[in-house]
């Protein structure tokens, strides 16, 4: 009886691809807001992802993500330097400052300062010139992947800044020296590095601009011990990377309502899906319910019927599961070439999949009631 | 699918009794209302029939009389209020809901006016349900399907879909799906209506040919008086009642003066 299932479904060729469609349309739109719901909160974490070549991030205690930028005294690090377990510590700088290009395209900019002897804190790749470049006078560098958008000179015709041009930052002169690749971010202003005291310069004059103390451990402390001694010290806040990574993610993706409209997102998803598919089986049933009720008469129990109707929806279940997926993750790898949010771990195709299930399953009990309450004495009824 | 097998062995031994007389169907007072309050219809006030082993008994009479009641009520698809009715020595009123699909699955027919193929299977696979309805496998169910279709004339037609088929071949499908388990009782509503004189001529000759039986019984519903030749007995039913019952051929003859 289960292939007269499949073939009631698929002979209504009409019905089969609309329910197909329907719950591909729900299973794309559930698995491709979620990824770029998981795609959105990585990137959130990729600065700190890039820069994690220390054990601790020591920060204001108030820092509530990684551009957060709140400034600490210039003697933490030497009082840093001084716990137990420290191996080393370097500064950090990162403020968000103006900059201006050749042309006088201005934009605001992250600027982030690398400690002058060690370069410690730097982009993971370079593409043009090296890190050791930033030790010449004036010397920035900027993000490769941002050269043809945002360091795109749009007042004189648009060129991409180059090697050996001269930008501002605040009104001071500085100098491309080379470029790196690192990995997409949250955050959309353009970064440039160049070293601690350089950036210094550049900052406004205020009391304090250190804005992170990167701390290595010697190879047998306890990070959790050595963050406890951090904080007590100097009464400021100590995380790992992983640690850092999370604060950031949670903070953005609250604050910006990216989870809630996301979330609202998959649950529409959900939901279109679960009346579509639902109102879709219904009438397939409908239509087929003279059928159902001679099947009845000829002695087909209710757990029979309920069992063709579970095998018509878990069907249309997964090949419109397959079908959103695949087109989700094939649109996925479009977007994501293009640069934009798009993250699928195993979880989301589970989670979508879970999803499918359920819409099926509702849909086939909404349905299956009609079947059940059928009396079979409609048979003879009407022609 | 054991339920079925279980019921059909007392109903036998049941049916021993009645045999001896050559009762299939014994209704005695059977009653069935429709609705409620001032809605309430009465559909059957009390109907006293029986029907033999190896008869085919017709019901017949105006529309409305109650005969597609009575032959659900009899087809166990439908639970009659009062009265007394058994079929092969049981009573459907004693049996749970899935006990009287079972006992149907294995000892009902059914031909209906509208055919009711489904349109997507094939017609060997549509007469073969019956048999995968009681557990059969799809390849033995579909062998004794052909063979049955080959009996109502349909041998090479096997492979088609009811839509490529004309009314009278598909009410022969119909007719093979009825008779592909053996059944002791097969009811049809109106199985000629929906066909032309020649056809419903044809499909009641085949009828008679093939689905009579000593350990079958029939009872066709029908108003087309052309075919009432093919009955054994005919039982006619106005207002809810049996009006009488006479020999089928008699009624043809009177009804030809
Ligand atoms: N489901 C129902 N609900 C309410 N009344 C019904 C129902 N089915 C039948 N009736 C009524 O019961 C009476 C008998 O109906 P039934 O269908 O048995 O007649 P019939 O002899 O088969 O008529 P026809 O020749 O038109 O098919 C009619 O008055 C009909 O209106
Ligand atoms: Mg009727």
């Amino acid at each position: 009886m289960i292939r007269v299932a499949l073939q009631m479904l698929v002979g209504d060729r009409l019905k089969y691809l609309g329910l197909i469609v329907g719950i591909a349309f729900a299973s794309l739109l559930i698995s491709q807001q979620a990824s770029i719901l998981v795609g959105l909160a990585h990137q959130t974490g990729s600065f700190v992802r890039d820069t994690s070549h220390a054990d601790l991030w020591v920060m204001d205690s108030e820092v509530r993500f990684s551009q957060d930028s709140l400034s600490l005294s210039d003697n933490t690090l030497l009082r840093v330097r001084g716990i137990e377990g420290v191996q080393w510590a370097v500064p950090l700088y990162q403020g968000f400052l103006k900059a201006k290009l050749p042309d006088g395209t201005r934009m605001t900019a992250i600027v982030i300062g690398l400690d002058d002897a060690t370069l410690i804190g730097g982009p993971p790749e370079m593409v043009q010139g090296s890190l050791a470049d930033l030790r010449q006078d004036k010397a920035v560098i900027v993000d490769y992947n941002a050269l043809e958008s945002k360091f795109m000179m749009k007042r004189s015709g648009g060129r991409p800044i180059r090697v050996g041009d001269n930008l501002s930052i605040n009104d001071q002169d500085a100098r491309l020296v080379g470029t790196y690749r690192a990995s997409q971010s949250f955050f959309w202003e353009p970064v440039i590095y160049t070293t601690y005291s350089r950036a210094l310069q550049y900052a406004p004059r205020e009391r304090k601009l250190m804005t992170y103390v990167m701390v290595k451990l010697k190879p047998d402390a306890d990070v959790a011990k050595v963050a406890a001694s951090i904080e007590a010290a100097t009464g400021l806040k100590a995380r790992t990377n992983d640690e850092f990574i999370a604060l950031t993610r949670d903070y953005i993706l609250k604050e910006t309502g990216i989870l809630i409209n996301f979330g609202l997102a998959v649950g529409l998803g959900f939901i279109v899906g679960t009346l579509i598919a639902g109102q879709m089986l219904y009438n397939f049933t409908l239509d087929n319910l003279r059928h159902y009720g001679a099947l009845k008469a000829m002695g087909a129990g209710n757990g029979t019927l309920v069992i063709m109707n579970l095998i018509q929806a878990l069907t249309v279940g997964v090949l419109g599961y397959g079908i959103g997926l695949g087109l989700g993750s094939l649109l996925g790898q479009l977007v994501a070439s293009a640069g934009l949010a798009f993250r699928m771990p195993w979880q989301v195709p589970v989670l979508c999949g879970v999803a499918i299930l359920i819409i099926c399953l509702i849909a086939s009990a909404l349905s299956i009631t009609r079947v059940l309450k059928l009396e079979p004495a409609i048979v003879f009824k009407g022609g | 699918m054991s339920p079925a097998t279980a019921l059909k062995s007392p109903a036998n031994a049941a049916s021993g009794d009645t045999a001896s007389n050559g009762i299939a169907i014994d209704c005695k007072g059977v009653t069935k209302h429709y609705g409620s309050g001032s809605s309430r219809v009465t559909a059957l006030r009390g109907i006293d029939l029986d029907v033999r082993f190896g008869e085919l008994m017709m019901l017949v009479g105006p529309s409305g009389c109650g005969k597609t009641t009575l032959i659900s009520v009899i087809a166990g698809i439908l639970d009659r209020d009062e009265g007394q009715c058994k079929v092969f020595g049981v009573d459907f009123n004693t049996m749970s809901a899935g006990q009287k699909t079972s006992f149907r699955g294995a000892n009902v027919g059914f031909v209906f006016q509208a055919f009711n193929l489904l349109p997507t299977l094939t017609a060997e696979e549509n007469a073969a349900i019956p048999l995968m309805i009681l557990g059969e496998s799809r390849g033995s169910a579909i062998k004794r399907s052909r063979d049955m279709l080959a009996r109502v004339g349909l041998g090479d037609r096997g492979r088609s879909l009811p839509s490529q088929l004309s009314g009278g071949q598909q009410q022969r499908v119909a007719i093979a799906r009825a008779l592909v388990h053996n059944p002791r009782l097969i009811v049809c509503d109106e199985p000629t209506s929906a066909l032309d004189h020649e056809t419903g001529h044809k499909v009641m000759e085949l009828m008679r040919e093939i689905a009579v039986g000593p350990d079958r019984t029939l009872v066709i519903v029908t108003h087309d008086a052309r075919i009432f030749e093919f009955a054994d007995r005919i039982a006619k039913l106005d207002d809810g009642m049996v009006q009488s019952i006479s020999n089928g051929k008699n009624v043809t003859s009177n009804a030809a003066k």
